[in-house]
């Protein structure tokens, strides 16, 4: 973390939102992580920055975040990329926070897109941040529909969705927004995290909390809930698996980004999780192409 | 004789000051086909959505016989139950194949969204099902990744009758099933309807303005005019000897060929 | 009713029509209708066209309503009153119990001939394949050429029609059955065909009753005539 502590702002509550707003989406909060998977509408505030940036999760972390709380923001599992700096800059103007990049010391972690590679731990908090929180969405356009589905558990419909991708595709197509099944009632949209993430929902000792700003929508995965990608028993729910190890740590087990390094076809494959990628190589390990040109890291940022 | 799956007791409704129907009452057992006729206006549609528990009678009740033996009154069901009822044990085909498919769906994925819906899970099951059921209505299993818009007008149809039966359900409604359909294409459904009835043991009860299609598919008969029953019984006694004026009327009407 | 107490029992039946369409005209057909077919028996009901024969034959099968009177019907398990029955009593009765061959063939398009005539059968709970095999014995009796037996009779020649219809008629077994014109529109060696097939249900002990118009037919099965213009009614004159 190079980039400046930001100077914190006066005449603004703690972490931006006033405190009965932030009652207000504590109360929805609670609700969730009574019924999981249930969405609870929240009265959304107007936040200072366009709906898309994450101002769901953003308004779930100013209700949730408290003066010794540290840190962390990832967009697509970096800390640095526009989306994460400007977020974590704002909770330090606003709350004063402690932040970090390393997933161990945050207790609380905002993400758009993905689920960091280190197994969270209890006590930790991940806010995802949501574009469109309703799974059923694109086959059912009516609202008065989907909540009796989910009301009634008449998910049948999912499925027929799913049964189109083998029929189309000889597979489950979809890679990521991958609909689950939470404690086996609700049908939940995890967002837009890659499917290689689903399997870190199930039993997480972290307190998983969805905020849709645009959508005004709040829903919760409490610590150790059963969380079950939708799948058939012929054609198993699989998680992604990569060709190549990640080409910086060397890393097998981890969601790797591609990234075209010249305009000749050259690209590799490297961690989208940037601080597990380079812990492992703090720790010595080594990809493909730092394995001979150490020090390089220049040509591939 | 066995007992009633479906009971009509002094079913009326109004809309406001208008009438849909009124006082209507009868009893269809399993294997049985009633065919409700009439004009357009006479009641016939509001009459099906009331036996379907789609739409609140105003007075009367209508009793189902559940799988379980209970007899239930439609009313007292919750909004689970009836939509349990709806995709297992009931059948709805739609005179316009549009609205009874989902239009944007591969064939299969109609005729198996009533399995997936009640739990099955098997891919491999789920469109074995579904192939067996394109041929039963002589719909080519190879276009099974069709979708219906790719499908001739009693190509829809029949899928849409596959997409109803593969629950084997007891009873189906059918709304002017043949409505819009060339003659050819209409015998051959006709066909197809009047054998799966008798193999499946299915109570029936169609709505149409058709008297051929009611000779050819119904044991009974309801003649509807103006919201009330006007005269009811054996479909051929009632074709052959009509007694009322307006029955009388309907039957002259009809072109010989 | 003594020992061999009759299968179809008329009594006092009348039958009217009302045309609402002339203006409410009621058109008399016939008044106290009476007579008894016991098993074994071919009744003739006779005299000349437009006295009602009929729609005497219409009223015991079901589809003609009665005015007044009653139409008993005995089957396996006690009497039924078709002037009086159920729907469903009805169905059931034309199941278990009656036949009914008429002069014109109301086919359901696309099904086989094969098929047609097997109907009945079936629904008297035969399996498919003793159905299958006595129909065909029925059709190449009655002369239908085997080449037609897997089309649907729609386009058939009305004597083929016929013939399909007759085979439709006999095939299934029950203790009353109704002739409506049988041999109306067949050549000297299918009527020959047929009385032998009405001569064979007699003997079986099948209750008939019939209309026949051919003299030399109605002379050769009828056990009894019963007149039917002894029932006409008072106002219809002629």
């Amino acid at each position: 973390m190079n980039a400046p502590t930001p100077t914190p702002a006066t005449g603004y509550a703690f972490a931006y939102l006033d405190e009965q707003t932030k009652r207000m989406i504590r109360r929805a909060i609670l609700k969730a992580v009574a019924i999981p998977g249930h969405q609870v509408p929240f009265a959304s505030r107007d936040m200072p920055m366009p709906y898309g940036w994450g101002t769901g999760g953003i308004q779930v972390t100013a209700a949730i975040l408290g003066r010794s709380d540290v840190l962390k923001v990832i967009d697509q599992g970096a800390d640095d990329t526009t989306n994460a700096v400007s977020i974590r800059a704002f909770f330090q103007k606003t709350a004063s926070v402690a932040v970090t990049t390393k997933t161990a010391e945050a207790t609380v972690i905002q993400t758009r897109h993905r689920i960091p590679e280190k197994p969270l731990t209890a006590g930790q908090t991940l806010v995802f941040q949501v574009p469109i929180p309703e799974p059923l969405r694109f086959l059912e356009p009516r609202e008065t529909e989907t909540r009796v589905m989910h009301a009634l558990a008449d998910y049948g419909l999912m499925h027929v969705k799913l049964y189109e991708d083998v029929a189309k595709h000889g597979r489950i197509a979809k890679t990521y927004a991958y609909p689950v099944e939470v404690e086996g009632r609700y049908m939940m949209d995890p967002s837009p995290i890659p499917k290689f993430d689903n399997p870190k929902l199930h039993m997480s000792p972290a307190l998983q909390l969805f905020g849709a700003g645009r959508e005004k929508r709040i829903y919760a995965l409490p610590p150790f809930t059963a969380v079950k990608s939708l799948d058939f028993e012929d054609h198993p729910f699989e998680r992604t698996k990569f060709e190549a190890p990640c080409a910086l740590c060397g890393a097998t087990d981890a969601y790797l980004d591609e990234v075209v390094t010249d305009d000749r076809g050259g690209r590799m494959f490297v961690c989208s999780d940037t601080d597990h990628c380079e812990e492992r190589r703090a720790a010595g390990h080594r990809g493909a192409m730092l394995a001979d040109t150490a020090g390089n890291e220049e040509n591939v940022r | 004789m066995s007992a009633s799956l479906i009971e009509a007791r002094g079913l009326t409704k109004w809309y406001g000051d208008r009438l849909g129907c009124r006082d209507v009452s009868f009893d269809v057992c399993e294997g049985e086909v009633l065919a409700i006729v009439g004009e357009s206006g006479s009641g016939k549609s509001t009459l099906l959505s009331l036996l379907s528990g789609q739409l609140p009678a105003t007075s009367g009740e209508v009793l189902y016989r559940t799988r379980d033996g209970e007899v239930r009154e439609l009313s007292t069901l919750s909004e689970a139950e009836r939509r349990f009822l709806f995709r297992t044990d009931w059948g709805f085909v739609h005179q316009d194949a549009a609205q009874g498919l989902r239009m944007g769906v591969s064939a299969g994925g109609n005729v198996g969204e009533r399995l997936m819906a009640v739990g099955a899970r098997n891919y491999g099951k789920i469109r074995a099902t579904a192939e067996d059921w394109l041929e039963r209505v002589e719909i080519d299993p190879t276009r099974i990744d069709e979708k219906p818009t790719a499908y001739s007008g009693g190509m829809r149809q029949r899928l849409q009758i596959a997409r109803n039966l593969v629950t084997a359900p007891r009873l189906v409604f059918m709304d002017e099933p043949t409505g819009g359909l060339d003659v050819s294409v209409q015998a051959r459904l006709l066909d197809l309807v009047r054998r799966l009835v008798a193999d499946m043991g299915l109570a029936v009860i169609v709505v149409t303005h058709d008297l051929a299609v009611a000779r050819l598919l119904s044991h009974r008969i309801m003649v509807m005019r103006r919201g009330r029953v006007i005269e009811a019984g054996l479909t051929d006694r009632v074709l052959d000897d009509p007694r009322e004026a307006y029955t009388q009327l309907l039957v002259s009407s009809i072109l010989q060929p | 009713m003594t020992t061999n107490e009759p299968i179809l029992a008329v009594e006092g039946v009348a039958k009217s029509f009302v045309m609402h369409l002339r203006g409410g005209l009621t058109l008399p057909v016939v008044d106290h209708v009476a007579f008894t077919v016991s098993a074994g028996e071919c009744v003739v009901l006779g005299g000349p066209s437009g006295a009602g024969k009929s729609s005497i034959l219409k009223m015991v099968w079901g589809n003609y309503g009665v005015d007044a009177g009653s139409i008993r019907v005995r089957d396996c398990d006690g009497v039924v009153d078709v002037a009086t029955a159920a729907p469903r009593e009805i169905l059931a009765l034309r199941r278990s119990t009656m036949g009914y061959v008429s002069q014109f063939l109301r086919a359901v398009p696309r099904v086989s001939t094969l098929d047609v005539v097997m109907e009945p059968a079936l629904a008297q709970g035969l399996d498919e394949t003793t159905a299958r095999a006595r129909a065909a014995e029925l059709l190449a009796r009655l002369n239908v050429p085997e080449r037609l037996w897997s089309l649907p009779p729609a386009t058939f020649s009305g004597g083929e029609q016929q013939r399909v219809n007759i085979a439709r008629g006999l095939i299934s077994r029950v203790d009353l059955l109704l002739l409506d014109e049988p041999t109306a529109s067949l050549d000297a060696v299918n009527r020959a065909v047929v009385v032998d097939l009405i001569e064979a249900k007699k003997a079986a002990g099948v209750a008939m009753l019939g209309i026949f118009h051919d003299a030399d037919v109605r002379d050769r099965v009828a056990s009894r005539i019963v007149d039917v213009t002894s029932f006409s009614s008072h106002e219809a004159a002629a």
